[in-house]
């Protein structure tokens, strides 16, 4: 029995800029599971990210995210959300970005050592964030997502500029979220992350072009290889 | 808000600045050399040393902090930190209130020592007693805060803000009545020199140092600079926005 949806949109019209980003999109995101949003740069993944998190000012539409309107406050203490560009403190250790999250968020101290240990960066805990990696970087601020063990996380490509080997560490880590009766909305540019998903969100100029499961993606547009069908999607006139 | 949100962003903020040796050193330091300069200046002239030192202690604490702030603040916008807090169960007092308890705890501890050099070493006399100068310090360090918070909301770049210093803080220094006394001001220099906060805020310290009168204009004094220290954190918050475009 499908349990209701973490995240519905509906109608939702947002411009940017005097340009229509997202034009009348309507979607929902099922509880429980790892939704992949995915299109090419610009087709407006991000700005749908802020606004499910409640940061963006939407111009039409309704966006409800488990039960309340989104970016209502009690949503803040239950919604993790992973921006883009990693938006932690360069000039604080990994250890006191963590610690300044989880004080925020009333988090046990306790939780700091379990979400560095998911992203895999327990050696880095006392390296100031500036002398580290890009990749390190982003893992820092998706455990600054993580640290408060929200119901929903809302990650804006977070396996950007990781190697292979760390990728398929972490998808294995939102899949155990998912296990765990967490909601995950993923978004990636790379189309070989879309089979780690249970669903996916297509994307394109600010319209939704496929939704479904990978399998039902592959069947809509004919191609074995997820990386062809979706380029065989976006490339299809909508009419 | 809460305290817990508030303690733990005025715990970030100090770290941020334990981080950067430089520019506590920086801080700390530069008020001192300049008093120190200020004396050796008027090495032959002790009665221009008296009357302007003691205003000037209370006045380093707000540039510092300005300059500090609006940067800092700058950053968090820059950055995308602000963006980030915002998503989260935290009020746009509780960003205030953390910065202002980091800070005015760096502006104490600033002003404590510029004040400690001037009256231990330097020879410097107050007719008030030289704690309501640290405590005026500290409240002027609180609207310099204040000041910039709110301006770091007009700038894009670093760059920026830096030059927000001149252009905002400059013009009230020359017409606060520390170079010239405000009586000597042509008209219309007067009326604008009734309108800028540094006014009020030199006016106080001048009447703790130079004269020891606590009356009723030295009450007016405090409460523009703690009204306009209001004002400028309201109009402050006001910047900060849960949703952009």
């Amino acid at each position: 029995m499908p349990a209701a949806p973490s995240i519905a949109v509906d109608k939702l019209r947002i411009r940017r800029g005097g340009c229509v980003v997202l034009d009348e999109i309507s979607l929902s995101v099922a509880s429980g599971r790892v939704t992949g949003l995915l299109g090419p740069s610009g087709s407006g993944k991000t700005t749908l990210m802020r606004a499910i998190v409640g940061v963006q000012i939407v111009e039409s539409g309704s966006i409800t995210v488990l039960g309340e309107p989104a970016g209502t406050p009690p949503l803040r203490w239950k919604v993790g959300y992973m921006t883009q560009n990693p938006a932690v403190y360069g000039d604080l250790t990994v250890r006191e970005n963590l610690h300044y999250f989880a004080r925020i968020l009333a988090a046990a101290p306790e939780n700091v050592d379990e979400v560095l240990e998911m992203v895999n960066m327990t050696a880095f805990g006392d390296r100031v964030v500036n002398r580290l990696s890009g990749g390190q970087r982003a893992r820092v601020s998706l455990a600054t997502a993580l640290i408060g063990k929200p119901q929903l996380l809302v990650l804006d490509e977070p396996t950007v500029g990781l190697d292979p080997v760390l990728r398929r560490d972490l998808w294995r880590t939102f899949n155990d979220l998912a296990g765990q009766g967490k909601t995950l909305l993923v978004s990636s540019h790379v189309m070989d992350e879309a089979d780690h998903c249970h669903d996916l969100l297509l994307l394109r100029e600010g319209q939704l072009v496929a939704t479904g499961t990978p399998a039902d993606v592959r069947a809509k547009s004919g191609r074995q290889d997820l990386d062809e069908a979706f380029l065989a999607l976006i490339n299809e006139e909508v009419v | 808000m809460s305290f817990r949100a508030t303690f733990a962003t005025a715990r970030r903020v100090l770290n941020q600045l334990r981080r950067d040796p430089r520019t506590i050193a920086l801080m700390l330091l530069v008020p001192v050399v300049l008093v120190f300069l200020l004396e050796q200046l008027f090495a032959d002239n002790r009665v221009v040393f008296q009357r302007i030192g003691g205003p000037l202690l209370g006045l380093f604490p707000l540039i510092a902090m300005f300059l500090v702030t609006s940067i800092t603040m700058l950053r968090e916008r820059v950055s995308g930190t602000l963006e980030r807090l915002m998503a989260l169960p935290l009020a746009k007092l509780d960003i205030l209130a953390g910065y202002g308890l980091a800070f005015a705890l760096v502006a104490a501890l600033q002003a404590t020592l510029v004040s400690a050099v001037a009256f231990g070493f330097l020879g410097l006399h107050t007719q008030g007693p030289s704690w309501a100068v640290v405590l005026l310090a500290i409240a002027n360090a609180i609207l310099g805060m204040a000041l910039g918070l709110f301006v770091s909301a007009f700038a894009r770049t670093e760059f920026q803000a830096i030059q927000f210093m001149p252009a905002f803080i400059l013009p009230q220094i020359l017409l606060c009545g520390l170079f010239t006394p405000r009586s000597q001001m042509a008209g219309w220099m007067h009326v604008l020199s009734d309108l800028l906060p540094f006014t009020y805020a030199y006016d106080a310290l001048h009447r703790a140092t130079a004269l020891g009168t606590f009356d009723g204009r030295f009450a007016l004094d405090l409460t523009v600079t703690v009204g306009v220290t209001v004002l400028a954190l309201a109009l402050g918050a006001s910047t900060l926005r849960r949703r952009s475009g």
